[in-house]
């Protein structure tokens, strides 16, 4: 039975993983549908998403190559969207680390904002499990959202303009992210982090290529490593 | 077809980059020990990235061209509140979306 408690690790992803699919859907058709009215063929739509699997850089690069800007600043302005990836690596790393290195290719392959908030969610409050159920439940977490988004990036396409413009789904995403940050402030240096990055993504905001974000990313975790130092608080 | 093989050239771009920026640490890193003062920053990401992705999101919604927007606004408040009370995501998910939905219907 070997594989007992990291099967279980993988069902309890799934089950944790499951809501995000309300937020996916949506949100992968939509790029469907825009993708084929800026003329893409369905093929080049299912490229984007199997080979970039990243809906915010998608979204960017697709808004450029409408207004015709050089393939270089649509490369570099999409890439810049996707820096937050390199953070969410640094941070996983503690944990996935000593994995192989096939499965750390594979857990970096799907490493995208819901994956990565949800598991590092779960590593935190329960910082006793192995290595292998850590891998387990981030592949589990993932089974609902990363297969889907190329499921419905494919329905998207091929059903296009039908879909109707429904009340608020554009909220969905935000939701589905404001949940999980409540758990996410444990202790006073979390909830200094998460509101000095929320002032200066505001602040920030007006910065060209989403590079805001970055602002207030570096900004929030530089303000709870101070006040974890200055509280002399325990992780 | 220039204008397909450019397609191309982005897709395969992008997709090499975005992996490259999320294997950067996870690969290059493993299990080899980081500095003490690199982790207490990369305790901190997770809480300060994603509040710093969705507030913008929250006050300026694109949906209604960045105007702030009342009901937005409500369903956002109850779900951080719902999930900081509870700890409960998939509660604070529900309270958010069933907000989110009575509100728009009513008004």
């Amino acid at each position: 039975m070997a594989a007992g408690p990291a099967m279980s690790s993988y069902w309890r992803g799934v089950r944790d993983g499951l809501p995000f699919l309300a937020v996916v859907g949506p949100f992968a058709m939509l790029f469907g549908v825009l993708a084929t009215e800026a003329g893409l063929a369905i093929h080049e739509t299912m490229g984007f998403s199997i080979v970039v699997i990243a809906g915010a850089a998608q979204f960017t690069a697709l808004q450029l190559i409408n207004e015709n800007a050089p393939t270089l600043v649509v490369i570099a302005s999409a890439l810049a969207v996707n820096l937050r990836m390199a953070m969410y690596s640094a941070s996983i790393t503690p944990h996935l680390g000593p994995l192989p290195i096939w499965k750390r290719g594979i857990a970096a392959y799907f490493l995208v904002d819901q994956t990565y908030a949800q598991s590092i969610l779960d590593y935190e409050k329960h910082p006793d499990q192995t290595t292998s159920e850590k891998f387990a439940y981030f592949m589990g977490v993932m089974t609902p959202i990363c297969p889907p988004w190329y499921v419905f990036t494919y329905l998207g396409a091929v059903l296009g303009e039908s879909i109707p413009a429904s009340l608020g789904l554009d909220f969905a995403l935000p939701i589905a992210f404001l949940a999980m940050i409540g758990p996410m402030l444990r202790t006073p240096a979390h909830r200094i982090a998460a509101l000095v990055a929320v002032v200066l993504a505001l602040a920030f905001a007006w910065l060209p290529f989403n590079l805001g974000l970055l602002v207030a990313g570096l900004g929030g975790m530089m303000a709870g490593a101070r006040a974890e130092t200055r509280l002399g608080l325990t992780p | 077809m220039s204008g397909t093989t450019e397609l191309w050239v982005i897709i395969i771009a992008m997709g090499l980059g975005s992996f490259g920026l999320r294997f950067a640490f996870l690969g290059l890193v493993g299990d080899r020990a980081m500095p003490e003062w690199l982790l207490r920053h990369l305790r901190y990401t997770a809480v300060a990235v994603i509040p710093a992705l969705i507030a913008p999101l929250v006050v300026w919604p694109s949906a209604t061209d960045g105007e702030p927007d009342p009901v937005r606004l409500a369903a956002a408040a109850a779900t951080f509140a719902v999930g900081y009370l509870t700890k409960n995501v998939f509660a604070a998910m529900g309270v958010g979306a069933t907000v989110l939905v009575t509100l728009n219907t009513l008004l």
